[in-house]
């Protein structure tokens, strides 16, 4: 939980919640079954599978943009951010769907294409403050 | 297993209602379709019924007993909710429940009710589709998922805004005769291509409007239907659904539907045909890229190769394979719970040969539709053919 007054709300879900934590603190990850499918929490069992042997694997540190879209007609949780970049970026176990930033929206959302290598970190929405999945490009500015 | 024959069909003008209810929207579909199939409604022994965002839109839930009452039928009613499937997947139940003689009058369709809403809201229920932890909370809207899928096509296979811009300028051609059509107007490829964004590569001619409507069917036994001398050549033959992994990041392939190909799958299984004997289809356009994907889900274009058909014009009303000859979501417009039935409606009567656009199927003996719900988490497809 955060420690200002936007904590007044419960998390919607205690598990993603501490997903979310965990890829804040540099420590993003999937859980993965013995045949090799990734997936995020809450799980109890593999949905590819059904497997309930499940076990936490690291996140790649860079990942690669599967595909992406600039926004430009956003959802009411989205009014402020937009025009924003949404990105599909696979991170070894699992793919992860967020927001790419480049550090300054200023002129707009940042220039991007597809096989782009980017970190995922969580940052918050323009528009209300909430936590949500964002990418950066990696490697430098 | 007994044939299904569809005996009635019937639709409001889809289109900007809002100051009229749900409850009569449908009330005039049904109507409609009591009208046209020439069934007593007293007969009627069960009502799917298709709805998705009546809760947020009119404050609505339990949908399935008020919509017997406007209808006007007493039977076991249920609400069924796929997303922009809805409707297909109540017609498909309403369909398994007839071939397996469980009921011989089934009613099947749906209502939406969007335009009473600001478009923000309509976005944000729209959103509501998608899986809300991991997609919608990280900035996925319908039109964004979509577009996350045109980029990876584009990127998988090749493909222009230009293509998907001729995929809407034919939807909008088909629906101009179309009496039941929100957009009967003509749009060019270069007015298409030069809208506005709206989740780039997809601008506002990509993107299907918002739409109030109800759609209704009447799908009866063959049995039934000889016992009553009905009027009801076409038959839905074959039938099949698809589930796929609720958020588009978590699919093996982002240019593609396995849903649909598993419905499509079962669907052509079911009726005894292949791809190679559809002569026309009606397909889920939410956005033009989704016509693209499902032509390819449906087996009637290879992978890769959907994307250039109406720019060929193999899928125009000219084409040798028709498609979306009612306007498609994209022009007809998109009244999520009930499209799945609108889509069978309109395929009906295009077999039935009393639809505007029939004189260009005149010969048509199979057509196919295809319903999608979300990013094609969910599919329906159904085979309808011309029995007698
Ligand atoms: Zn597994």
């Amino acid at each position: 939980m955060s420690d200002d007054g936007a904590d007044a709300a419960p998390p919607p879900d205690r598990a993603h919640a501490e997903w979310l934590d965990a890829l804040a603190a540099g420590e993003g990850f999937a859980l993965v079954c013995p045949r090799g499918h990734g997936s995020l929490p809450p799980r109890r069992v593999c949905p590819e599978c059904g497997s309930s042997d499940l076990s936490r694997e690291a996140l790649d540190e860079t990942g690669t943009v599967e595909t992406y879209s600039v926004v430009h007609v956003p959802s009411p949780r989205f009014a402020d951010d937009a025009p924003y970049v949404s990105a599909v970026v696979d991170f070894g176990p699992t793919r992860l769907t967020g927001v790419l930033r480049g550090g300054d929206e200023t002129d707009g959302p940042p220039a991007v294409d597809t096989g782009d290598a980017v970190a995922a970190d969580v940052g918050e929405r323009a528009t209300d403050g909430e936590r949500l999945v964002v990418f950066r490009p990696a490697g430098g500015d | 297993m007994t044939d299904v024959r569809v005996a009635g069909v019937g639709l409001t003008p889809f289109g900007s209602h809002p100051e009229r209810t749900g409850r009569d929207l449908f009330a005039e579909a049904a109507l409609r379709a009591f009208e046209d199939a020439a069934v007593d409604r007293a007969d009627v022994e069960e009502l799917n019924y298709g709805n998705f965002m009546g809760a947020l839109a009119e404050h609505q839930g339990h949908q399935a007993p008020l919509m017997a009452e406007a209808a006007g039928v007493r039977c076991p009613a249920t609400r069924y909710e796929s997303a922009c499937a809805s409707a297909g997947v109540a017609v498909r139940e309403a369909v398994r429940t007839v071939a397996a003689g469980d009921a011989d009058v089934v009613l099947a369709g749906g209502m939406e009710r969007m335009t009473n809403l600001p478009t923000d809201e309509v976005t944000e229920g729209l959103a509501i589709a998608a899986d809300d932890l991991f997609e919608a909370r990280a900035g996925v809207t319908f039109p964004g998922a979509y577009a996350l899928m045109a980029t990876a096509y584009f990127d998988a296979y090749g493909g222009t805004r230009a293509d998907l811009a001729h995929v809407a300028s034919k939807n909008h051609a088909n629906a101009v005769p179309n009496e039941y059509a929100q957009y009967r107007k003509e749009v060019s490829v270069d007015e298409a291509l030069d809208a506005p964004p709206v989740a780039e590569p997809l601008h506002l001619y990509d993107a299907c409007p918002i739409t109030d409507g109800a759609s209704a069917l009447v799908l009866v036994s063959e049995e039934y239907a000889a016992e009553h001398d009905l009027d009801a050549p076409v038959a839905v033959t074959g039938t099949g659904q698809g589930t796929d992994r609720m958020a588009l990041g978590d699919r093996e392939h982002l240019a593609r539907t396995p849903a649909a190909d598993a419905a499509a799958d079962a669907a052509y299984a079911d009726a005894g045909v292949e791809p190679g004997d559809v002569d026309v289809a009606e397909v889920h356009d939410c956005f033009t890229i989704a016509e693209v994907l499902a032509l390819e889900s449906l087996g009637l274009f290879e992978p890769g190769e959907g994307i250039a058909a109406a720019r060929e014009g193999v899928t125009t009303a000219d084409g040798d394979l028709p498609v979306n000859l009612s306007g498609g979501l994209k022009a007809k417009g998109h009244p999520v719970g009930a499209t799945g039935g609108s889509q069978i409606a309109e395929l009906t009567r295009l077999l039935r040969g009393d639809h505007p656009n029939s004189g260009h199927v005149s010969d048509a003996e199979v057509g196919v539709t295809h319903n999608a719900g979300g990013t094609v988490a969910s599919a329906v497809v159904h085979v309808l053919e011309v029995a007698e």
